[in-house]
């Protein structure tokens, strides 16, 4: 323990602050006043992607900070998870359901026809930012086989003739505006 | 909250002490009653209810505007006494959204797919008029809703007594009591769950619908007490009533008649769709919390672990390690502070068993860990949730708070002594934290990477202390457990695992949804007798379970019992219980492909058989679907996949050539079909196939040509079209969109 008091934690929050928001700054010192506040850096990193859609650097040097982990294990813990987009995303998110099931009902090539239509592969955005193109593991709604998740909204037996009209029914809701 | 203060159960006598006992029942007295007057304000004055499915399956199908559209029906019409009740999924997966409409009197019926035209034909048939939508009902249509049916339990472990019932002296009594079959519809089930009351073989039990009433028939005479007086006179004849709780009774009386579901056995399931999942007023209605309240009273938390190994319940999660046994190891821990987790990061692709039962049901899961709490001493447990599944985890946060209001989590569980919490902690994504000691490094809020056992989590897991981590399902089961017995739990199912499995089936099967059965059942009954079989007529070719851990089984075994054993033994394993059907349409070589991939994608790195050796596998595999493949590489597939089996420091590599070298085994053919002929017997491997259009029946509709992306298909309107095989690149959009079946796959 040093001897010279070097208490900059007014400062630190403030700058933590700047890049999180006051919501998620108050959540993390609940936790640290918790016990093994550690153990909360992915409750925290949930909080944080949900509210900036991603985890930037910024962020996860804020939750370093606070947290009063290393920077690197933040860091490592993130890009661990498949959960965790560390790099922003578009207006909405196209999340085709990769399941065993969706598999062996088609689910690749109504993937690949989302591709043809967007001109964009995995984990990538189309050029005017409306979509991002992502793959889960499985949503669990095997018995509708197989599922396209866009944003929250489920859809169900889904075949690749089908996803001009879906995909036209968001591009339309991107033309009125943005998200409120 | 600082609740690690347990008293220490070896200090206390194992004996019950009058004054903690009552005053256990009587505070589970005052609780039940305030839980009652709750439920009895929110229900006065109804008369007919709509029952409507919640859970993120119904969601995606509709149920939302379902449930809107049936309200603004409720409002325009001015009733009072009709009710809208939700409820989570019945696990019938494909038929959603379900709907339940119940009057007095008459028999509750069950409708599916429906939307908001059909909203309004029930709304304004069935509910105003009384008059059922015959065509709409779920697996119907039927022809006649008969005044009565009866619910024969033909349980072949009982004997099988009930067949011989209805084919004997029920079939010729109705008969001469002219009760055919518009009057009294005979139905046989495949277990109601009484026999918990019963020696095995004494009686055969008869469930009456609507009535709701639950005889016990054990000569001719009250066979013709329940014709005579029941059935013709409409009265109950109190002499032969059961009145006690049967595990699955309450399910059958809304769901009976509906033969996906009474081939079933329900005890894990044995709420879902029939209790609000948000409502612990319900929970407490249907006996919710007696298991817990009967443990507490009884003091002796050795009593309980006894109570799960007599049951012979094993994990549910996949291994198959006897929970009585993981919960000695536990409790006999030295030191004090004791964890418990319940592992609910569903992450095998094609498994839904544990979201259906956390969103339909997720009070029984919590009795279940509470009740393990006691059992172990432990003051903390932790609900390890995917992150995937938000209405899981929304009605979980739900259920643990109103369990703290009601005192049944936190300090001094209902006036027990004993002290016991629960918190959400959320997965990321990672499939490898399925396995304990990763999922144990996520929730310290580190990378899901597993360790070397031993040392076990009982000895030495969450934070360094004692930990015990079980499956939703097994803890689901555990309340039924305590409350019918572990006697009667272990009969059903083999000798060496009691009970029931929940699969989820989906895939190339016509019944999509959560099949419930007592473990020993055949594959066959599972996939063909519930599961319909495969749609349009094809063939079933294997049926893979366990995920990517697991492996395929031909449909030559289809008559293999599930078990844990017999499943090991075929090359697959039990896993946590998904059930994908294959058909003649899928290549065996490309779903092995699936899997590795899977598997590469999700190792977490640390060990290197696993994180090289799967992806070589998967290389290979690739070759071999291109079309690449040579006979050396099959060779090396096998020597390969079962090094990584060997070497690998997790259950994830262990198991992850399970899918490669079960698949090498059954379907060689296949196989050697892609190395040496370089032909996809499946046509599924789109380099291995090409499209041609037969000019016969091509009628020159020009749909081919106006669909195609490159494009490549040449031919005037009118005249039969050619695909260009040198540009062709086989995305078969042209064989989907012929309306003349004039496109070929070859």
């Amino acid at each position: 323990m040093t001897t010279t008091s070097t208490n900059n934690w007014e400062e630190v929050r403030a700058a933590a602050q700047a890049a999180l928001t006051e919501p998620i700054v108050r959540y993390i010192e609940q936790c640290n006043a918790g016990p093994e506040p550690a153990s909360q850096l992915i409750s925290v990193l949930h909080k944080v992607q949900s509210h900036f859609g991603y985890l930037g650097p910024e962020q996860l040097d804020a939750v370093a900070q606070l947290l009063q982990i290393p920077a690197a294990k933040v860091a490592g813990v993130a890009s661990f998870y498949h959960f965790f987009r560390l790099q922003p995303h578009g207006r909405f998110r196209i999340n085709v359901c990769l399941g065993t099931a969706c598999y062996v009902k088609g689910a690749e090539r109504v993937a690949q026809r989302i591709m043809d239509e967007l001109g964009i592969t995995w984990g990538e955005t189309s050029k005017d930012g409306v979509f991002t193109l992502e793959g889960s593991r499985c949503l669990g709604t095997c018995g509708l086989a197989p599922v396209v998740m866009i944003d929250d909204e489920i859809h169900a037996s889904v075949t690749p003739d089908q996803v001009p009209a879906i995909l036209e029914k968001y591009l339309e809701r991107a033309r009125q505006g943005p998200a409120a | 909250m600082s609740v690690e203060k347990n008293d220490d159960p070896d200090d206390s006598s194992p004996a019950a002490t009058p004054s903690t006992s009552s005053r256990i029942a009587s505070k589970f007295a005052e609780v039940q009653a305030k839980a009652d007057s709750v439920l009895k304000e929110r229900t006065e004055g109804g008369e007919i209810f709509i029952q409507v499915g919640s859970a993120t399956c119904e969601h995606a199908a509709g149920s939302l505007a379902v449930w809107d559209e049936f309200q603004k029906h409720i409002a325009a019409s001015e009733r009072t006494d009709i009710r809208m009740r939700q409820t989570g999924c019945t696990g019938r997966c494909s038929r959603e959204p379900i709907v339940g409409v119940s009057v007095p009197g008459q028999m509750p019926v069950t409708y599916e797919r429906v939307d908001r035209a059909l909203v309004h034909e029930i709304f304004t048939s069935h509910v105003l008029r009384g008059v059922p939508l015959l065509d709409q009902v779920l697996d119907g249509p039927v022809e006649k809703l008969p005044p009565y049916e009866l619910l024969v339990c033909s349980s072949t472990r009982c004997g099988g007594k009930g067949r011989k019932l209805i084919e004997g002296p029920l079939a010729e009594k109705l008969h001469a009591a002219g009760l055919g079959p518009d009057r009294v519809q005979v139905t046989q089930t495949t277990c109601l769950g009484a026999c918990s009351l019963e020696e095995v073989g004494q009686c055969t039990h008869v469930l009456v619908r609507p009535d709701k009433v639950l005889y016990r028939v054990t000569s001719d005479k009250d066979l013709d007490d329940i014709i005579q007086r029941h059935l013709l006179g409409g009265k109950i004849v109190e002499r032969l009533c059961i009145t006690q709780e049967s595990a699955s009774r309450q399910f059958f009386e809304i769901y009976g008649d509906v033969a996906f579901f009474n081939r079933q056995n329900r005890i894990a399931l044995r709420h879902n769709g029939v209790i609000d999942p948000e409502s612990i007023e319900e929970y407490f209605h249907y006996r919710g919390f007696q298991a817990l309240t009967n443990v507490l009273s009884q003091r002796n938390p050795q009593a309980v672990i006894d109570e799960v190994s007599r049951a012979k319940l094993r994990g549910r999660g996949g291994g198959g390690f006897p929970t009585g046994k993981k919960w000695a190891m536990g409790a006999a821990a030295e030191d004090k502070i004791r964890y418990l987790i319940c592992n609910a990061d569903e992450g095998d692709p094609g498994a839904f068993m544990d979201r259906s039962m956390l969103e339909s049901d997720p009070f029984n899961v919590i009795e279940g860990m509470i009740i393990a709490g006691y059992a172990l001493s432990a003051a903390r447990g932790f609900f390890y949730v995917r992150a995937e599944y938000p209405l899981a985890i929304q009605r979980i946060e739900n259920a643990i708070r109103r369990c703290r209001e009601y005192g049944i989590l936190g300090d001094d569980v209902l006036g027990s002594g004993f002290s016991f919490d629960l918190e959400i902690r959320l997965g990321a994504g990672a499939f490898v934290c399925g396995e304990e000691t990763a999922l144990i490094h996520s929730i310290e809020g580190e990378r899901g990477q597993p360790r070397v056992r031993p040392p076990y989590p009982t000895e030495s897991g969450l934070w360094d202390k004692p930990t015990v981590i079980n499956n939703v399902e097994t803890f689901a089961n555990v309340p039924a457990i305590i409350l019918f017995g572990g006697d009667w739990f272990s009969r059903i199912g083999t000798e060496q695992s009691g009970g029931t499995k929940v699969f989820a089936l989906a895939g190339k099967v016509t019944h999509t949804g959560l099949v419930e059965v007592p473990l020993g059942s055949t594959l066959h009954e599972v996939v063909e007798e519930i599961g319909g079989g495969a749609p349009k007529g094809k063939r079933i070719k294997a049926i893979q379970t366990g995920g990517p851990a697991g492996g395929c089984i031909p449909a030559a075994s289809l008559d293999l019992r599930i078990d844990y054993d017999t499943l090991l033994k075929a090359g697959s394993i039990m896993g946590s219980g998904g059930m994908i059907v294959l058909d003649e349409d899928d290549c065996m070589v490309d779903i092995a492909k699936y899997f590795m991939k899977f598997s590469e994608d999700e190792s977490c790195g640390k060990c290197t058989p696993c994180r090289e050796g799967t992806k070589r596998m998967s290389e290979i595999l690739e070759r071999i679907t291109a079309g690449q493949g040579t006979l050396d590489d099959l060779e090396k597939l096998n020597r390969l996949g079962n090094l990584i089996k060997k070497a690998s420091l997790c259950g994830l590599g262990r198991a992850a050539p399970n899918p490669v070298l079960s698949t090498l085994e059954h379907f060689h053919d296949e196989y050697l079909a892609h190395v040496t002929e370089r032909r996809c017997p499946a046509r599924r491997c789109t380099a291995l196939i090409r499209y041609e259009i037969d000019p016969e029946k091509c009628v020159g509709c020009t749909l081919c040509a106006k669909n195609c992306p490159v494009p490549c298909i040449d031919g005037v309107r009118r005249e039969p079209h050619v695909i260009d095989q040198t540009r062709c690149v086989k995305c078969g959009r042209c064989f989907e969109v012929c309306r003349f079946g004039a496109v070929n796959r070859l």
